[in-house]
């Protein structure tokens, strides 16, 4: 079984727990003690990892460290249909927006890393960055919908969707709100009803609504 | 003495938690108590110090894996949890969570079981179950605490050792006005209680870092995994926290109406008003 060095508060861990479960693929998640033990930084994580950074998977001799590409690799190899491979123009979008999905680590996740584990950094800066990324991003979800396409490369969900979905939804944990971005709004719910969805904390599911009530059987 | 500094007065004698003990060092951490810079290092002997405005040094005392100070002079000791002493417990230093809400409003989230279904599901609490059982909440006067007794709640996962969803019965006690701990059924273990704290740090009075600790018995699971369950508890609470209005805990009747189920908290409420525990409340409706 692929093994996945994990921390429960880590947006980039929960990329891929959630492919994998949106894929069907079972992980051995190995808890690391990232807050307060920083042991991401100790002998054994940093020389699988050099980088001391999270996730790190691991499947037999194959070890990766950067969460895009451990996405591709979940989805290549037990639901293709999550690449958006349809075409040239698909492919670069899903390059596209798995590269932009590092700005998002790197502004909303630092913002995150600050207001909440007290880790360094100028908030102010962060912030700005963050909404300049989640402005970027709506933008280009409204052209997308203006297309018919509710997500970033088709009108299915791919890789390049989860690659951003988690540092934009908990962008309200660095202080960022997401009122003023509907189209984001949208998409997270697009992505939050999909069977097989799991949650993090702060990522909430979505509360099964009723069925209509003229619509319920028996009622007419 | 005016109402205002006698409130003042009254939370600034209190003893709180800012910063944990293994994680001293000679730079310090830089942090704050009630509005006042701080910093909180060990010295060239290893001794804890705790620094205030114009360098004045400031109560220290090391329990609970935490530093503890106050900007004032306590006039009792920190609370005492016996369990603390029991042999065989094991000692979960959580980590530092900051929070923007007022430290009374993280300790009244933490009293409060009526979200377990909504906040923490299929964890602390699931759909349909979700009726608050009757409990019963005082203030007991011996030990000037608050106290819970008898809760009931079912939980599909009530803690790490937990397989299976299990019937939990909790007891919450405030000794402190910023500090609770929760006394909670034991699976491994039935005859104990395990113990889970809430440590809060007032930094200002919409502002706290949140220091969860815990005694448990539990020889079976990894440390790795006991901080990384409760911490996913507590951040799935966080966003909840960050979004209560007023910021500030309205200590005046007319703004709310409560339920059978907020019993603790109107306990809370009435005790820390009381004894003019009122940073980070709001006495008047507004």
């Amino acid at each position: 079984m692929m093994r996945l060095y994990d921390y429960v508060l880590s947006p980039s861990c929960y990329k891929v727990r959630l492919m994998a479960a949106l894929a069907g693929v079972s992980l051995e998640l190995r808890p690391v003690d990232f807050h307060p033990g920083a042991e991401h930084r100790g002998p054994e994580l940093l020389s699988l990892n050099p980088a001391g950074s999270l996730p790190i998977l691991v499947d037999g001799d194959l070890v990766l460290t950067e969460s895009s590409a451990i996405l591709v690799y979940l989805a290549g190899k037990a639901a293709s249909q999550w690449l958006g491979r349809a075409s040239p123009v698909d492919a670069a979008r899903e390059q596209q927006w798995l590269s932009f999905s590092s700005r998002l680590t790197t502004s909303l996740g630092s913002a995150r890393l600050h207001e909440m584990l007290l880790r360094p950094g100028d908030i102010g800066a962060l912030q700005a960055a963050g909404i300049a990324a989640l402005r970027e991003l709506e933008a280009g979800l409204v052209e997308q919908r203006l297309q018919g396409r509710a997500f970033l490369v088709a009108n299915a969900p791919t890789v390049a969707d989860i690659a951003c979905f988690p540092y934009v939804a908990l962008a309200p944990d660095g202080g960022i709100s997401l009122d003023p971005y509907p189209a984001i709004r949208l998409w997270s719910r697009a992505l939050r009803a999909l069977p097989g969805f799991i949650e993090m904390p702060g990522i909430h599911r979505l509360h099964e609504l009723k069925p209509e009530p003229l619509l319920e059987p028996g009622v007419v | 003495m005016t109402d205002d500094t006698a409130s003042a007065q009254a939370m600034t004698d209190e003893w709180y938690p800012v910063g944990l003990i293994s994680q001293l060092d000679k730079t310090g951490r830089q942090t704050a108590l009630m509005g006042e810079p701080i910093v909180v290092a060990h010295d060239a002997d290893g001794q804890a110090l705790v620094t205030g405005h114009n360098g004045r040094r400031l109560p220290v005392k090391l329990r609970y894996g935490h530093v503890w100070s106050s900007l004032g002079t306590p006039k009792k000791d920190i609370f005492a949890i016996p369990e603390a002493d029991q042999p065989g417990r094991r000692f979960v230093d959580v980590g530092v969570v900051r929070v923007r809400c007022s430290p009374l409003r993280a300790v009244e989230n933490f009293l409060d079981i009526a979200h377990f279904p909504f906040v923490h599901t299929d964890v602390l609490g699931a759909e349909p179950h979700t009726e608050v059982l009757n409990y019963t909440a005082e203030i007991r006067p011996d030990v000037d605490e608050v106290w819970a007794t008898e809760v009931k709640f079912y939980q599909p996962q009530a803690s790490k050792s937990a397989s299976g969803g299990i019937t939990t019965e909790y007891m919450y006690r405030v000794p402190a006005p910023t500090c609770s701990v929760l006394y909670k059924t034991c699976p491994p273990r039935p005859t104990e209680w395990d113990v889970i704290t809430l440590f809060v740090q007032p930094l200002a009075e919409d502002l706290c870092d949140v220091w969860p600790w815990m005694a448990l018995f539990d020889d079976e699971t990894a440390m790795t995994d006991l901080i990384h369950f409760q911490q996913m508890i507590f951040l799935q609470d966080r966003s909840i926290l960050e979004n209560q209005v007023p910021r500030l805990l309205p200590l005046d009747p007319g703004m709310e109406i409560p339920t059978r189920a907020d019993l603790t908290s109107i306990a809370y409420r009435r005790w820390l008003k009381r004894h003019n525990y009122t940073y980070g409340a709001q006495l008047v409706a507004r």
